[in-house]
C-alpha cells in the first residue's frame, strides 16, 4: 500500500513519540516500582473485623520494613475508620484498606493516594508524605445514598 | 464538472421502509436526549449547591437516567438509525428478511430500555450506568440490559447480513467504504458485548433473582470493562464514518485515501477491546504488570487516530487548494464554514485533539492515580462523547432526516445549528474546563452536593461546581435548540429532496488491497490479542478469588 510522504514523515514523528513516551511512562513504572495500587491479598468480607490488621484500624509505627508506619482503615457504607489520622511529614507510609460492604473509593485529595476497595481485596499503596497540611480522604466510588458524607482526614503534621 | 453517472449516485435514496426503520432509532434517540439532557442540567444544579430536587428524586436516580439515557440510548440507537440508513444507501435496499432483522432488533432493544428505565424510575436500579456489583438492582433492570444488548445483536445481523449478501454477489471486489465501515464496528460491538452479555446474564441477573448468593465482584468488574472501553470507539467509529466518507462530499472533495480509511478502522477493531483494564489502574487483584501491557495496548489508538487526523486535513487542504486557496493556511479560510453539515462536525473534530490529550493522560497507568474518578474523567468524556462524537451525530441528523423524511434544511434552520453548535462549544467550554480543573484539586466524579464535613478542600470546589452549573445550563439550551431544529426535519420542513452525501475516493488514491477485507486475519489477530491480554490475569482472578459478596441496596 502506499503511503503519501508527508504521511509517513507525519506517522514516523507521531509513532516515535508514542514509543519515547511509553519507554518513560514503562521506565518508571518498573525501574522506579511507580505502578499504581495493585496489591494481591486477600480477605473475607463477612470477617473484616475479625483479621488482622483491620481488627486494629489506626496508625501503627513499624520497624525494619521500607516503610515507617502501617495505616489501617476499614471503609463500610458510609464510613471511614478511623475517621482521622496524623503522620508526620517526611516519613513513608503503607496505607492498608478494605471493605465490609460494597465497593468504596480510598482518595486523598490533592496527593496521589487513590485507590478503589473491593469487598475480599486489600488495597495497598507506599507513599512518601512531604508536604504538611489536612487531606481530606473521601469516597470516589459511588457506594449509595451516602457517598458524598463519606469522609476521613490525613492530617501531615510537623 | 460531475459526470451524469456521478450525479445520479448522488440523487440515490434510502428506501422508503429501510428510511422508516431508520427514523424509529433516530426518534428514540432524541427522545432519549431531551430527558436524559434534563436530567445532566438538573444535576449541575444540585451540585452548585443551590438547588434541591423536588418530590424526593434522589440525586443518584438522576444521575442513573442522564447515564444510561445518552450513554446508552441515545448513542445506541443513533448509531444504528445511521447505519442502517447507510448499508442502505452504499449497499442497496436491505431485503425483506434483513429488515425484519432490523424491527425485531429495535423492538426487543426498546422492550428492554423501557423494563431497566422504568426500574430507575421506580428508585430500584439506582446503580449509575455502570452497575457496578455488589449493589444490587432490581433483577428486571439486569434482564432489561440483557434485552438491549440481544436485541442490538438481531438489528446488528441485518446489517451485517446485507454486507455478506454484496460480497457474494460482487466476488474479488472492495466492498462499499461506508458499509465496510459499519461491519467493522459492529464486529467490534459483538466481541465486546459477549463480555457484558456473560456480566449480565450468568453473574448479576441470578444473583439479583436469588439463585445464588454470592457475586465475584471483581471478575464482574473486568467484564464490564471489557466491554466498557470498545464501547466508547462504539460510539466513535460512527463519528468517523461521517468524517471518512460524508465530509469529504459535503465540502465538494474526495476521499484521501480508501485503504488509509479501512486500516484505521481496523486498527480499532485490533486495539478497542484488550484494553479495559486502564478503567481498572487503581484496583487491587490486578498485577501491575498486566495492567502495564494493557495500558501499551490502549495507546495503540494513537496510530489510527493519527492516520485519521492526517486523512481530514488531507481532504481539507486539497478541497481549499482547489478552491484557490493560496499560502500556508490561505486554503483552510476557504472551507464552507457557513455549512452546518460541515461546521458542526468541524467543532467536534477540533474538540477531540483536547480531548484525546486527556484520554492519554488517563491510561498512562501511575499518571491515573491523579485523576482516577475524580471529576476530570466526567469533564474528559463531556469532551469525547458529549462534544466530538455527538456534534458530528447532531451534523449528520441535518441531512439524515430530511433525507429520510423527504424535506429540505432551510436557510434559517442551518443558520440556527451553527448557533446551536457555538452555543455547545461555549457550554461545554465551561463545563468541561471547570471538571478538568477542579479534578485536579481531587473533586470526585458520581457524587453529590457535600461539603464533605467543611472541608477547606471542598470548599474551593464550590466555585467550580457553580461554573458547571452554567454550563450546563448554557449546554441545556443547546438540547432545546437541537430538539427544534430535529422536530423541524421530521414534521414541518418545507418537502423536498436531500442528498445522502457518499464521498467518492479521489482518483489518486491506490487501489485498496484486499487483504483490508480478509476477516480470517483481522478476526484472528482480534481474538489473539484479547486471549493474550487477558488470559492469564483473569485465570488468576478466579483461582485467588476470595469469598464472594451478597447483594446491598444502600440507596
Amino acid at each position: 500500500m502506499h503511503i503519501h510522504k508527508y504521511e509517513k514523515w507525519w506517522l514516523t514523528f507521531g509513532i516515535s513519540s508514542l514509543v519515547l513516551f511509553l519507554v518513560v511512562v514503562g521506565f518508571s513504572a518498573f525501574h522506579y516500582g511507580s505502578h499504581p495500587p495493585s496489591a494481591k491479598v486477600y480477605v473475607d468480607p463477612e470477617r473484616v473485623d475479625e483479621i488482622a490488621p483491620f481488627n486494629n484500624p489506626g496508625v501503627h509505627k513499624v520497624e525494619g520494613k521500607d516503610w515507617d508506619y502501617e495505616v489501617v482503615f476499614v471503609a463500610s457504607a458510609f464510613y471511614y475508620n478511623p475517621p482521622e489520622i496524623e503522620v508526620p511529614l517526611g516519613s513513608t507510609v503503607k496505607f492498608i484498606a478494605t471493605t465490609k460492604d460494597v465497593v468504596h473509593g480510598f482518595q486523598a485529595a490533592g496527593t496521589n493516594i487513590n485507590m478503589i476497595l473491593e469487598p475480599g481485596y486489600v488495597s495497598e499503596y507506599i507513599t512518601t508524605v512531604d508536604k504538611a497540611g489536612e487531606y481530606l480522604i473521601l469516597c470516589n466510588e459511588y457506594c449509595g445514598v451516602g457517598h458524598s458524607s463519606m469522609t476521613s482526614m490525613l492530617k501531615v503534621v510537623e | 464538472m460531475a459526470t451524469v453517472a456521478e450525479r445520479a449516485k448522488d440523487l440515490v435514496k434510502v428506501d422508503r421502509r429501510d428510511g422508516k426503520l431508520a427514523l424509529a432509532h433516530i426518534y428514540v434517540a432524541f427522545i432519549a436526549l431531551a430527558i436524559g439532557g434534563l436530567c445532566g442540567l438538573l444535576q449541575t444544579l444540585v451540585r452548585s449547591g443551590t438547588f434541591t430536587l423536588p418530590w424526593g428524586i434522589g440525586y443518584y436516580q438522576i444521575l442513573t437516567v442522564h447515564g444510561v439515557l445518552l450513554g446508552l440510548v441515545l448513542t445506541t440507537y443513533f448509531i444504528f438509525g445511521f447505519q442502517i440508513a447507510a448499508v442502505s444507501r452504499t449497499s442497496g435496499t436491505l431485503t425483506d428478511k434483513q429488515r425484519m432483522l432490523g424491527w425485531v432488533g429495535f423492538w426487543v432493544m426498546t422492550i428492554g430500555t423501557i423494563a431497566s428505565a422504568t426500574m430507575v424510575l421506580l428508585n430500584q436500579a439506582s446503580v449509575l450506568y455502570t452497575f457496578y456489583a455488589p449493589l444490587q438492582a432490581h433483577w428486571i433492570f439486569y434482564a432489561g440490559l440483557a434485552l438491549v444488548i440481544v436485541g442490538s445483536w438481531i438489528g446488528g445481523a441485518g446489517q451485517i447480513g446485507k454486507y455478506i449478501e454484496w460480497r457474494k454477489a460482487n466476488p474479488g471486489q472492495s466492498s462499499p467504504l461506508l458499509t465496510f465501515m459499519v461491519v467493522v464496528n459492529l464486529s467490534m460491538w459483538i466481541v465486546c458485548s459477549l463480555g457484558v452479555a456473560v456480566e449480565v446474564l450468568f453473574q448479576l441477573l441470578p444473583w439479583s433473582l436469588g439463585w445464588v448468593d454470592k457475586v465475584d465482584v471483581l471478575l464482574s468488574r473486568t467484564l464490564f470493562w471489557y466491554f466498557g472501553h470498545p464501547l466508547v470507539y462504539f460510539w466513535l467509529l460512527p463519528a468517523y464514518m461521517v468524517w471518512y466518507v460524508v465530509i469529504p462530499k459535503v465540502i465538494g472533495g474526495k476521499i484521501f485515501s480508501d485503504a488509509l480509511a479501512r486500516l484505521s478502522f481496523m486498527l480499532f477493531l485490533l486495539f478497542s477491546i484488550p484494553v479495559g483494564f486502564h478503567h481498572q489502574l487503581v484496583e487491587p487483584g490486578i498485577s501491575s504488570f498486566w495492567k502495564f501491557l494493557q495500558v501499551v495496548l490502549t495507546l495503540m489508538v494513537v496510530i489510527p487516530s493519527l492516520l485519521t487526523a492526517f486523512s481530514m486535513f488531507a481532504t481539507f487542504e486539497i478541497r481549499g487548494r482547489a478552491l484557490g486557496g493560496k499560502g500556508i493556511l490561505g486554503w483552510f479560510k476557504k472551507l464552507p464554514w457557513g455549512d452546518a453539515r460541515f461546521l458542526v462536525p468541524f467543532i467536534g473534530m477540533a474538540a477531540f485533539i483536547p480531548a484525546g490529550a486527556g484520554g492519554i493522560i488517563n491510561a498512562s497507568h501511575q499518571m491515573n492515580q491523579l485523576v482516577h474518578n475524580t471529576i476530570w474523567v466526567t469533564g474528559h468524556f463531556h469532551l469525547t462523547v458529549a462534544t466530538t462524537v455527538v456534534l458530528t451525530f447532531f451534523g449528520a441528523a441535518y441531512w439524515l432526516i430530511p433525507h429520510l423524511t423527504g424535506r429540505v434544511l432551510t436557510k434559517q434552520m442551518n443558520k440556527l445549528a451553527i448557533i446551536q453548535a457555538i452555543v455547545w462549544a461555549f457550554g461545554m467550554s465551561i463545563m468541561s474546563g471547570a471538571m478538568h480543573i477542579v479534578g485536579l484539586f481531587g473533586a470526585p466524579r458520581r457524587s453529590d452536593f457535600s461539603t464533605y464535613g467543611g472541608s477547606a478542600q471542598a470548599a474551593e470546589w464550590i466555585p467550580y461546581q457553580i461554573a458547571q452549573a452554567v454550563g450546563g445550563t448554557i449546554l441545556f439550551i443547546g438540547i432545546v435548540l437541537v430538539l427544534y431544529i430535529v422536530a423541524n426535519l421530521l414534521w414541518f420542513a418545507p418537502k423536498g429532496e436531500t442528498e445522502f452525501p457518499v464521498g467518492e475516493i479521489s482518483e489518486n488514491a491506490e487501489k485498496t488491497p484486499m487483504a483490508l477485507e480478509n476477516w480470517k486475519i483481522w478476526l484472528t489477530i482480534c481474538i489473539a490479542l484479547i486471549l493474550f491480554a487477558y488470559t492469564v490475569p483473569v485465570i488468576d482472578m478466579i483461582q485467588n478469588a476470595p469469598p464472594g459478596s451478597k447483594g446491598f441496596k444502600l440507596w
